[in-house]
């Protein structure tokens, strides 16, 4: 099964739609609760990352036999420095963000966290590829 | 404990998301910052927050949180307000400070 969705950065009023799409997808596949809980979380961070710091995006997620890959592709300003992005509390939300509640400096060690795979390639001035891969039964269950 | 319970044991105010009175509550969870209860809170959980933009019912929903609480007179605005209502997840008001309001709730359901 594959699916698309589009991120339109700035509008937050859809962050969380493809997260929920997902999630009701691997309910139906009955996939244990807690690799759900944290494909939401992780996928989640992602998504709220395109719509906070890019131009815009696509979420690409091919559901096969073991595993999902959800895959987000953006168009924007990219990460300089991926390492310094990862750390906890480091983060370059502007103070709107920042209001809402988002922007602490918690989004991608969330997807660290919660994900089984999670892959970040960027390039500065074009962009950013976020890949989570969440396998349906995980012997190491985090 | 439900919602229901909850709201009438601690008089809050309901704005919406009346289907999910019936709701039980497993915990609570007390945060502004909504990565912190995307990665920490936990289904069944009741949320205290001075958040009231529609994100708040984007986490509750995908989180299975129980409920919502505004603290301080907070109004929900009115897209957080129909997205309670679609999601079945109540959104709950108080006059009380987060501080005040969370001491209730622990003494409530600890």
């Amino acid at each position: 099964m594959h699916f698309e969705y589009q991120i339109e950065g700035g509008n937050f009023t859809r962050a969380g739609f493809a997260s929920s799409e997902i999630k009701k997808k691997l309910k139906q596949l009955n996939v244990d609760l807690g690799i759900v809980k944290r494909t939401v979380v992780a996928t989640y961070e992602a998504e709220v990352n395109v719509v906070a710091h890019a131009y815009s995006g696509t979420i690409y997620v091919d559901f096969d036999e073991e595993k999902v890959v959800i895959r987000l592709v953006d168009e924007g300003p990219g990460i300089p420095d991926i390492e310094q992005a990862m750390k906890e509390g480091f983060s370059t939300a502007s103070s709107t963000v920042r209001e809402m509640g988002f922007g602490a400096g918690m989004g991608l060690p969330n997807m660290k966290k919660n994900a089984d795979d999670l892959q970040v390639s960027s390039e500065v001035g074009k962009g950013t590829t976020v890949q989570i891969t969440m396998h349906y039964q995980n012997p190491n269950n985090k | 404990m439900t919602v229901q319970q909850l709201t009438e044991k601690l008089n809050l105010k309901v704005y919406g998301g009346k289907k999910g009175l019936g709701n039980e509550i497993s915990g609570g969870y007390v945060s502004d910052l909504l990565s912190d209860v995307m990665g920490n809170a936990d289904t069944g959980e009741v949320w205290i927050t001075l958040q009231t933009h529609k994100n708040v019912m984007a986490i509750a929903s995908l989180k299975d949180l129980a409920a919502i609480i505004l603290v301080n007179n907070h109004q929900p605005e009115e897209d957080t307000l129909n997205q309670a209502n679609e999601e079945g997840i109540p959104l709950l008001g108080t006059h009380m400070g987060t501080f005040e309001i969370t001491g209730k709730l622990y003494e409530l359901i600890k």
